[in-house]
């Protein structure tokens, strides 16, 4: 693959106005494709998703984001059916999806990607594309026995998936048993078989998980061309950059609950969600806070010093309080 | 020891009711299995349900014998839906437990005294023949070559079989081919990812119970065509040979059960000739004949387990599509 057929990244604009009124957790959006209410999911004695109100703003890529346990995919699970809360209320596109089962809802046009990749490994690339589709006359059982039936409508769907596979770099493959992809291939066709449906909302569970800098650039082009063709786009992710760069809105959960929403910018200067989840030294390079690399400016020593003495007055803290109960 | 005659056994083991039986089983369960992933360890339990519905409805109600294979047939549905609702949503171990279970209790319902007037308990059922013996439409008389020379009744229980098993293969075949079975195949491979792409899960898998269910009956009719029904036939033993048929032939193949049929019963009937026959020229000198006749027994699960071992796609199969090894 040579750079030359690559076409450089264009610096694309973010979608504002997305809200109404003053940002906090729970605010309006002006078109919000989903909507939920009152959500809870418990496991046992733990409250693993507990959201009050939050609204999804249509034709936006939204991040969702929140330290390890924040109840992140549970709350994917709920919205996708795959799980159902304790108590809560939510709707898609206007119409309640509450208690409505997982394949329903990815009929309604939400489809959803999976944390742990979920390519049918033993099914060609083309077969797991032209599983993708929806509304398939030959996937009902009668008519299944007629090939004149859904012929016609299966060289479309196979012509549509071909496209799709061309613009996700996987056509060379697409005759290859999806087991033998590379686990960020894996990524690519799990999303591309997605698009497969058309859907109204793609939720991506981590996208960026596990796979390398140069595709990551590429899949982020294709997350930012689903906007451009009008869907809207929730993803989960751990990548900083990813979500500062992509996303046009970030919701930040913690312990189950939204701490924090808005513009990525604003978001994480947010001293809630820098406590949570991004700590106070995400943009000092790992080398300079642990000392390896030298730092010309001085930042990463002073971080450096700043964890130290943040540890020793920690454990300062700690020690006294020891001596204190001991008395 | 008498060579001619045992090949001449081994030859007409081909054609057999017997053989038929088990490759229509064989095929049910490759749509189970196979194709669907769905681990059913009660396919006697459905041969069962076709054998008994086909000679209950005729001995007991008196239908003529097309509408004694319509009763076997729903019957199977029936069971299918009994067995499905509850149990397709469990996981695939699980669903092998439970398949077992109503397998076993089926045939004790079927063995039990209290119903001995429709099911005959322990001594099976017979007598059922007249009315699909009169819709035969061979003269009289003694056809064929070879090891394959058989009556008129003989030659009309195995075409009907052949007829049913053709007719199984252009369903399963169509199936597969078409997108409906591209969901079964990706329910085998990862329920929830189907499921995301909106497909309705349950649904499909119980089609699949059914379709395989149903053709496992009629195999279960084709066995009950030639002579009696006996429930010591319809035991989890039975299960574990279509297992061994289907396996051997290829799992998610629509031809290698056949052939697995074929095969399991060319050796059965191979070996159930030969080793008496070695005991009897005193070439196995430590065992009796009897025991000689169920050694071939040992020799099946010994085989079984070579294949699961060594060639996990079966003698058809794309070991790429099909292994146990994840």
């Amino acid at each position: 693959m040579s750079s030359s057929d690559q076409t450089p990244p264009v610096a694309r604009e973010k979608s504002t106005g997305l809200h109404t009124g003053e940002i906090k957790p729970g605010v309006a959006k002006v078109d919000p494709v989903i909507v939920m209410d009152g959500i809870q999911r418990r496991f046992g004695g733990l409250t693993a998703v507990d959201v009050d109100h939050l609204e999804i703003p249509r034709n936006a890529i939204t991040a969702l984001i929140g330290p390890n346990g924040a109840g992140k995919t549970t709350l994917f699970n709920l919205l996708t059916g795959f799980d159902k809360p304790d108590q809560g209320e939510w709707s898609f596109d206007g119409r309640s999806i509450s208690g409505v089962p997982a394949f329903k809802v990815a009929q309604r046009g939400q489809v959803r990607t999976f944390q742990l990749t979920k390519a049918l490994g033993l099914l060609t690339v083309l077969e797991n594309m032209k599983l993708g589709a929806k509304n398939q006359t030959g996937e009902r059982f009668l008519p299944s026995l007629f090939p004149f039936l859904w012929r016609a409508q299966d060289e479309k769907i196979e012509a549509k998936a071909e496209v799709i596979l061309k613009k996700f770099k996987l056509d060379a493959k697409s005759d290859d048993f999806a087991a033998s992809l590379s686990g960020g291939q894996r990524k690519l066709l799990e999303m591309a078989r997605a698009l497969m449906s058309d859907p109204t909302l793609v939720m991506l569970d981590e996208p960026m998980a596990g796979v390398n800098p140069a595709l990551t650039q590429s899949l982020l082009d294709h997350i930012l061309d689903l906007k451009d063709e009008g869907m809207t786009v929730l993803f989960v992710e751990h990548d900083m950059h990813m979500v500062r760069h992509i996303a046009d809105w970030v919701v930040v959960m913690a312990e189950g609950k939204v701490v924090a929403e808005g513009p990525p910018d604003a978001v994480m200067k947010d001293p809630a969600v820098i406590d949570a989840y991004l700590g106070a030294h995400q943009d000092v390079d790992l080398g300079v806070v642990t000392g390896r690399i030298p730092d010309p400016s001085g930042t990463g020593k002073k971080a450096a010093e700043q964890i130290e003495a943040e540890y020793e007055a920690e454990v300062d803290a700690e020690v006294k309080a020891e001596k204190r109960k001991k008395k | 020891m008498d060579w001619l005659q045992i090949l001449s056994n081994t030859g007409s083991s081909i054609l057999s009711p017997a053989t038929l039986a088990y490759a229509l089983a064989a095929l049910g369960l490759a749509v189970h299995f196979g194709y669907a992933g769905l681990l059913n360890m009660g396919i006697a339990g459905f041969m069962a349900i076709g054998a008994y519905g086909y000679a209950i409805s005729i001995l007991t109600f008196g239908f003529p014998w097309w509408g004694g294979v319509l009763v076997g047939l729903v019957g199977a549905v029936i069971f299918a839906l009994i067995l499905g609702i509850p149990t397709l949503r469990l996981r695939g171990d699980y669903l092998a437990i439970v398949t077992i279970a109503a397998a076993e209790v089926l045939r004790l319902l079927f063995l039990t005294t209290a119903f001995d007037e429709v099911t005959g308990s322990a001594d099976g059922l017979s007598g059922y023949h007249s009315s699909f013996r009169d819709a035969n439409p061979i003269p009289q008389g003694t056809y064929g070559f070879g090891p394959w020379e058989y009556n008129e009744t003989q030659w009309w229980v195995r075409i009907m079989g052949i007829i049913t098993l053709a007719f199984a293969i252009l369903l399963v075949w169509s199936l597969m081919r078409s997108p409906w079975g591209r969901v079964l195949k990706g329910i085998r491979e990862d329920e929830d990812a189907v499921r995301a792409l909106g497909k309705n899960v349950f649904s499909y898998k119980l089609q699949a119970l059914i379709i395989g269910g149903v053709i496992a009956a009629a195999g279960g009719i084709v066995y009950a065509l030639p002579s009696a029904i006996s429930p010591g036939v319809y035991v989890t033993s039975l299960t574990f040979f279509v297992w061994t048929a289907l396996l051997l032939g290829g799992a998610a193949t629509v031809f290698g059960p056949v052939i697995g049929a074929v095969i399991f019963w060319v050796i059965q009937t191979l070996l159930s000739n030969v080793l008496p026959a070695m005991v009897q020229a005193g070439v196995l000198p430590f065992m009796s004949s009897i025991q000689a006749q169920t050694l071939r027994f040992v020799l099946v699960g010994v085989a079984l387990m070579l294949i699961v071992i060594f060639r996990p796609q079966g003698i058809l199969g794309n070991k790429k599509e099909l292994t146990f090894v994840k």
